[in-house]
């Protein structure tokens, strides 16, 4: 089959019934949407910005220099025989991935009110392409790390061929939270308003600004590993920095716990799905 | 037998009136109704109200075939077209749609402001369902159809909103799908547009490509479809040869003929403007749904004004029986009332206008009424609210009996001079 053949579809219209058609080959069908999708969040991102793309750089760089100030002179918290500033970069470019795909992809719906009420398309395409969107951030600010690391002096992981599978998990974390939200945001606006604290909240609850050793072992730990984002980025500055323990049983749940929000996430976004059109 | 490529069995669409009315809810909302249902529970408990948009809507239509579906506003059609576009799932029944679905539902829905109309071209076809390649191809057939050549690298933010029509209809004109879906697409842009659109349509289906038109403008869906379904109340109410369609259609609302009333009781938009009444009022001063052209006659606005609004302007439309507008007129086209109502305070109005004598033709006409201010906020639009007819006796040129075609027939100013050589 070329890329141009359209296939004689034949589309049965009625009341879906169940929980369990997931709906992923029909999105293979619409990769092409969901690429459009993405192209268009990274175009317009920077649209009318004095620094353009340069704030996928700039926004890890200050907030890089806000923590070094506070947690590491002021607080003087450990950062794990690290360079503050290398240990906080590391840090914050999988949470940056996962705060703005989490917070853009749970307006999407919304935000995309015109298209969604309007064209049929897998609904889907809409909170995956809006995650996806901060991939382009987060390679700009990869080459910003690669920079410190130099500039440090700090010495590579043997594991950085890791690195990416961590950004995948990230990844996946993002879009399982974001489908939660994106589909709740449909019919409770609440939920502008609570992703912010929310967001903020699980910064605390993972270690970008002090190393995950800081929580006691034990079922502190225990409880610390069902956040995903404590293995996300434990794990990454383990690949990239070779600090912190290896991914273990710990990693294991948080994990599991991504698979579970993800899975429950694509069943609840397609239960609601249906009548997205008529309530948004 | 020619393949059928839409097959709809028993289609109905519910609505909760609730989520209608509102929208989405806040957590508050459900919070507080839970708590309050948990109090009540026993008195008197009342399940959410529901109306039914669309029942039992079953047709076919064979491949190839353009079929208009026309109806009131509310009847339900552009809920059928959504449906069928698979926007929204039925609540009961059955369809099978066979091919590719292009839905002309609104021109520009894809948009995206800040990108250049090369990008929106390829965002655009994307969401309408085009291929990148089939895009590609067609990209400079699309930007000629368009007639935006030098401004395709601007973000189409700067475009008027007639080139962003234009290029909206252009991408969906080069869909080429197998069945069209077209929402009132006709009712925006300028004649010269709205002929192109027609153009294209008329092409569309003379390739022997299926397409489902929706339509309040008569002309419109006589001169492309041979075949129609009248949708009232939900359901359909007939199918038939367009001209015998459209004749049935405007009967139904012959009842109302002379005078429309809006009562406001279960209406639920809080407006600032209320209509309150539209009639037709004849030269012995009362209600008529017939008036003669041989003298003049009024046309009556009635409404409330909830609160004070600046710059109104109420007016009406006037449209043959076919929809094609004739006329549009606003009270305060004058001058001279334009700036001593400027500010029209809380109350209840009449605008009246007189017709003419020796001004219309025989005929049936439809009245629409509108009121809004300028640039501003429109509150409220019925472009046909009301039918009416003229009785020819008198009319200047009587003494042939014979009709005349065209919708005016005014009494104008003649003189025969003998020419000199």
């Amino acid at each position: 089959m070329t890329v141009e053949a359209i296939p004689a579809q034949k589309h049965i219209i009625k009341p879906s019934r169940g929980w369990l058609d997931l709906g992923l080959r029909e999105l293979w069908d619409y990769r092409e949407l969901v690429y459009f999708l993405i192209w268009r969040d990274v175009k317009v991102r920077y649209k009318q910005t004095l620094f353009g793309a340069g704030w996928a750089i700039l926004k890890p760089f200050l907030g890089m220099v806000v923590f070094s100030i506070i947690f590491g002179r002021l607080a003087g918290l450990s950062t794990d025989g690290l360079p503050g500033p290398v240990f906080y970069f590391a840090g914050l470019l999988p949470w940056i991935l996962f705060q703005d795909g989490v917070s853009k992809s749970g307006m999407s719906l919304v935000a995309g009110r015109s298209l969604l009420t309007k064209v049929y398309f897998p609904r889907l395409a809409m909170p995956l392409a809006s995650v996806s969107a901060g991939l382009v951030d987060l390679g700009l600010s990869f080459l910003v790390l690669l920079g410190l690391m130099i500039y440090f002096s700090t010495s590579f992981g043997g594991q950085w061929w890791a690195a990416p599978l961590f950004v995948a998990w990230g990844l996946l974390a993002s879009i399982g939270v974001g489908l939660w939200l994106s589909a709740l945001n449909v019919l409770y606006r609440d939920v502008s308003y609570v992703t912010p604290f929310l967001l903020q909240a699980w910064f605390f609850a993972t270690p970008v600004v002090y190393p995950a050793n800081l929580i006691p072992e034990g079922p502190w730990r225990l409880l610390y590993s069902l956040n995903p984002m404590a293995g996300v980025v434990q794990g990454f500055r383990w690949a990239m920095l070779e600090v912190g323990e290896a991914p273990g049983p710990l990693a294991a749940i948080s994990f599991g716990m991504t698979i579970l929000i993800l899975l429950s996430g694509v069943v609840f976004f397609r239960r609601m799905e249906r009548g997205f059109a008529d309530v948004i | 037998m020619p393949d059928i490529v839409i097959r709809a069995e028993g289609i109905g669409k519910r609505y909760r009136i609730g989520s209608l009315q509102t929208g989405y809810q806040t957590l508050r909302d459900v919070v507080v109704d839970g708590a309050r249902s948990v109090f009540r529970r026993g008195a008197r408990d009342r399940g959410p109200e529901y109306i039914w948009a669309l029942r039992d809507i079953s047709f076919e239509v064979p491949k190839g075939q353009v079929l208009g579906i026309i109806g009131p506003n509310g009847a339900g059609k552009s809920t059928l077209l959504k449906i069928l576009s698979r926007v929204t799932e039925p609540t009961e029944g059955y369809a099978e749609v066979i091919g590719r679905v292009g839905s002309l539902l609104e021109v520009g829905t894809g948009f995206h402001p800040e990108l250049s109309g090369r990008e929106n071209i390829y965002l655009n076809g994307a969401v309408l369902g085009m291929r990148r390649a089939e895009i590609r191809r067609k990209f400079d057939e699309i930007v000629s159809f368009s007639e935006v050549e030098q401004f395709i690298d601007t973000p189409v933010k700067r475009y008027s909103t007639g080139m962003q029509l234009r290029l909206a209809f252009a991408v969906a004109a080069h869909l080429e799908p197998e069945i069209l879906l077209v929402d009132e697409v006709l009712a925006v842009g300028d004649a010269a547009f709205q002929r192109k659109c027609l153009g294209k349509m008329d092409a569309v289906a003379q390739e022997g490509r299926t397409i489902l038109f929706v339509s309040h403008n008569m002309s419109a869906v006589e001169r492309l479809t041979h075949e129609t379904i009248v949708v009232e109340g939900g359901r359909i109410v007939k199918r038939a040869p367009t001209s015998e369609a459209i004749d049935y259609y405007l009967t139904i609302g012959m009842e109302q003929m002379g005078e429309r009333l809006w009562t406001h009781d279960e209406d639920h938009t809080p407006s600032p403007f209320e209509p309150v009444a539209l009639r037709v009022i004849g030269p012995n001063g009362a209600v008529a749904s017939q008036v003669p052209t041989a003298e003049p006659f009024d046309i009556e606005l009635e409404y409330k004004l909830t609160e004070s609004i600046t710059g109104l302007r109420v007016g009406i439309y006037l449209s043959t029986s076919k929809g094609e507008r004739l006329l549009t007129s606003y009270d305060t086209d004058d001058l001279e009332t334009f700036r001593s109502r400027e500010r029209r305070p809380a109350g209840r109005y009449i605008s009246r206008c007189r017709i003419p004598a020796n001004w219309l033709n025989e005929g049936r006409f439809m009245l629409g009424f509108n009121a809004s201010s300028f640039g501003v906020r429109s509150y409220f639009t019925d472009e046909f609210a009301l039918n009416f007819s003229t009785d020819g006796t008198g009319a200047p040129g009587s003494q042939w009996p014979e009709a005349r075609s065209g919708p005016f027939r005014p009494a104008l100013e003649w003189e025969i001079l003998e020419a000199v050589n």
